[in-house]
């Protein structure tokens, strides 16, 4: 019996390893590329989130020249990008040519800088504003992203349901209200108080969020030591926040959620600081609502929110040709048009002072003259604040604190504890 | 290895009458290797002796796909997951060193895994249970003779057909805390609005309808089919008796299927130990709430995994996690022996 046993093992071990073999070469013969089409183009990929403005641009690209087929690959939110990115990091392979890179990220991966392809090229000196290049050079000199976009931050508001609530409704008079945080909440106290359904903000995480960029240093200082738990700034960000959630000036909702994108829709709330490339959202989430205005000013000064960069992961099978695709993408006269397709504001020095940039009007916002009120919020700016590789994942339990807050869940001084306690956590 | 091989009802070795049926079958199947073993001469032809490895080895040919795939796309994955989970491994820089249990401590110590595992717990018993038992009502009604039966058959699958991204996406619009569907219905006849997002119990509720509004159906079709297999006689004779249709059901139908109903209760636990999806798209950040109170093991895998780019600790998860799914399928396995689920005939 115990003979037959092993004998019988020793046949199925046989035939087991006979079939594996035949499958594996049939799998290794089936392979077809997926990087050509049928006609023998090269197909290059561009993955990007919310709206970059490419869709013209892509096909412009692709009538303009006979080698390369562009298709572009559009992820919802940051966040699900964001995960796309580090699971194909992780494994090797599956990226897509070109991968947009958010800065919120961006310093969690220049530690992976290995896995991008240089992009440096001297011909391409001096096209962005120098901060945003200097974010984008590792220690060595390599430059891993060409950026798109920035973020200065406009305030937009709802002039119709200003007038309501008596406040002045004009550009220039309500530009006066947001100087600085202090008199742009006692404006919403006085809002709500005249219209207790209406908020005066969108969510209480974007405007700690506006705020948190205002900081140079808020979670990391400048060697990437965590300081979140104790920076003064923090903690007062987020005491008024929290305050001003329990007067009623916050929605209570996140941003991007189900809710959120409804009280675009319901009179849900009056203003909220809105970058360039926000303002392609908010046409999208209030279509068919009327009154919508953005003020040239910014609590605090200026500030930047976001902004992105364009890699060419080195993974890919076309480095040279998607470098080739992202040095035109970004070069200035597309990225105005991407402006001008979806308010995504450029990074390009050429771009600021081009016409088409400084004399465009965004009919949805009242016929303001939003590249004007941009460029002077660009230049409104006053540093860029440090990010360092944790600061997204502290940045996410700070929201989540005042989410705790706004829900009622805890209790102001509860959330800051359990934040702490995140904190901790993360290391 | 060639696959003509003889069918199992050759009689070449002088096999038993064979019955029908696959169970008679395999009986052959067996004798005929006893009666091989039997017959065995030093100086068999060399056909005769292909024949009988065709005999012996066809069977697990046949089953072998399977377990070749297991093995690279289960087996291996499982061995591997184990030997992250004792090294320092972050998801980007890879490899570190080796640090023994070190993750598993760390992981048992985060309270966030406690958590998930109380979360995680409490929908499986909110999905589950109620899709066990609506999927049994659901399959009776289905085996009686209705009109138009199988396009109401294939009715309850098409849940089951639509991605999980999309229910989320439906069900985010109907269980919106502001400006949902239901609230609104609920505000409409004058009650509060529930916050389906921000308290514990509901956001479970809600998950675990987008669970059952999907699984159900398929869980009815499976019942219906082991239904279909329950002699007709029986619901005579019991009619016969003066026993009701709930009667019949209760005492005919339920005691016939119970091997079904084993298998299904053992799928939807596994199932339901792992929620991923719904949980998930139930908000856009995708950490199950800002106090993670519908955050689920696998979540928590992830977030460790992909938001804290710990690998280690995230391989760490999923093996306890296993692990806590074994101690569920033994003790419903113990559970349904003692109901004689399995003992009984066979």
């Amino acid at each position: 019996m115990h003979t037959r046993k092993t004998r019988r093992a020793r046949l199925v071990t046989g035939a087991l390893m006979a079939l594996t073999l035949t499958m594996t070469a049939a799998a290794c013969g089936g392979g077809d590329s997926d990087d050509e089409t049928a006609d023998g183009k090269i197909k290059l990929t561009v993955a990007t989130f919310n709206e970059f403005g490419y869709e013209g641009l892509i096909e412009e690209y692709n009538a303009m020249q006979d080698d390369v087929v562009v298709e572009q690959k559009k992820a919802g939110t940051a966040n699900e990008h964001q995960d796309n990115l580090y699971t194909k990091l992780a494994a090797g392979s599956g990226l897509s040519d070109i991968e947009a890179i958010e800065v919120d990220w961006w310093s969690a991966l220049m530690e992976q800088s290995d896995a991008f392809v240089d992009l440096s090229d001297p011909e391409l000196d001096g096209r962005w504003l120098d901060w945003k290049t200097e974010a984008a050079t590792t220690p060595d000199g390599e430059l891993i992203g060409y950026g798109t976009d920035i973020g200065p931050e406009g305030m937009c508001y709802r002039a119709d349901l200003f007038k309501k609530a008596g406040l002045p409704t004009d550009r220039e008079e309500v530009a006066s209200l947001f100087a600085d945080w202090d008199s742009y909440f006692e404006a919403g106290r006085q809002f709500v108080k005249k219209m207790p359904k209406t908020a005066w903000y969108d969510s209480s995480g974007g405007t700690a969020q506006a705020m948190i960029n205002q900081t140079e240093y808020s979670f990391e200082d400048e060697d990437n030591n965590v300081i979140a738990a104790d920076n003064a700034d923090v903690k007062a960000v987020f005491d008024t926040i929290t305050a001003n959630a329990a007067d009623g000036l916050s929605t209570g909702l996140t941003q991007w959620s189900e809710d959120w994108t409804a009280s675009f829709q319901n009179d849900g709330f009056a203003t909220m600081a809105c970058p360039g490339w926000m303002l392609g959202v908010i046409e999208g989430n209030a279509d068919g609502v009327e009154g919508w205005d953005i003020a040239n000013a910014f609590p605090g000064g200026g500030g930047n929110w976001g902004g992105s960069y364009l890699t060419v992961p080195a993974q890919g099978d076309h480095p040279e040709e998607a470098k080739a695709l992202a040095a035109w993408l970004t070069a200035p006269e597309q990225q105005v048009k991407a402006f001008e397709a979806k308010g995504t504001f450029p990074s390009q020095v050429d771009a600021l002072t081009d016409p088409a940039l400084t004399g465009a009007t965004n009919a949805f916002f009242n016929d303001a003259p939003t590249g004007e009120i941009l460029a002077e919020r660009a230049e409104a700016v006053p540093f860029i604040p440090h990010k360092g590789p944790k600061f997204a994942d502290i940045n996410t339990a700070y929201q989540q604190a005042i989410q705790r807050v706004d829900e009622g869940k805890e209790s102001a001084d509860e959330a800051w504890q359990s934040f702490l306690a995140d904190v901790e956590r993360l290391g | 290895m060639t696959l003509d091989s003889p069918s199992v009802t050759s009689v070449e070795d002088g096999s038993d009458p064979s019955p029908i049926g696959d169970t008679a079958a395999l009986a052959g199947a067996r004798s005929r290797a006893v009666t091989d073993e039997r017959d065995r001469r030093p100086s068999s032809p060399f056909r005769q002796r292909l024949s009988r490895l065709d005999n012996r080895l066809s069977p697990y040919l046949y089953v072998s796909p399977f377990f070749l795939l297991f093995a690279l796309v289960g087996l291996f994955p499982l061995l591997y997951t184990a030997f992250v989970s004792v090294h320092d491994w972050s998801l980007l820089g890879g490899q570190g060193d080796y640090t023994g249990l070190e993750n598993y401590r760390r992981v048992l110590e985060d309270r966030y895994f406690w958590n998930a595992l109380r979360n995680t717990i409490s929908i499986f018993l909110l999905s589950s249970v109620p899709q066990v038992l609506i999927a049994l009502v659901l399959a009776g009604l289905l085996d009686t003779q209705l009109r138009g039966r199988t396009l109401w058959r294939m009715g309850v699958l098409i849940p089951f057909v639509v991605a999980p991204a999309a229910v989320a996406l439906i069900f985010g619009n109907v269980f919106g805390d502001r400006y949902g569907l239901v609230n609104e219905a609920l505000q409409g006849i004058g009650l509060e609005p529930i916050k389906w997002h921000v308290n514990t119990l509901a956001s479970h509720v809600a998950i675990a309808s987008m669970v059952n509004w999907r699984w159900t159906g398929y869980n009815a079709l499976i019942f219906l089919a082991a239904m279909q297999a329950v002699p007709r006689e029986l619901y005579e004779s019991a009619a016969i008796d003066g026993a009701g249709k709930v009667r019949q059901f209760v005492s005919v139908t339920l005691p016939l299927i119970r091997p079904t109903l084993l298998f299904v209760v053992i799928t939807s636990t596994i199932g339901g130990l792992q929620v991923f999806a719904e949980p998930r798209l139930f908000d856009t950040q995708g950490l199950g709430g800002s106090d993670r109170q519908y955050q689920t093991l696998t979540m928590y895998l992830w977030e460790l995994g992909w938001r804290v780019r710990d690998l280690g600790m995230a391989s760490a998860v999923a093996w306890l996690l296993f692990l806590i799914i074994i101690v569920f399928a033994l003790v419903n396995l113990a559970v349904s022996r003692r109901f004689g689920a399995l003992g009984g005939r066979r």
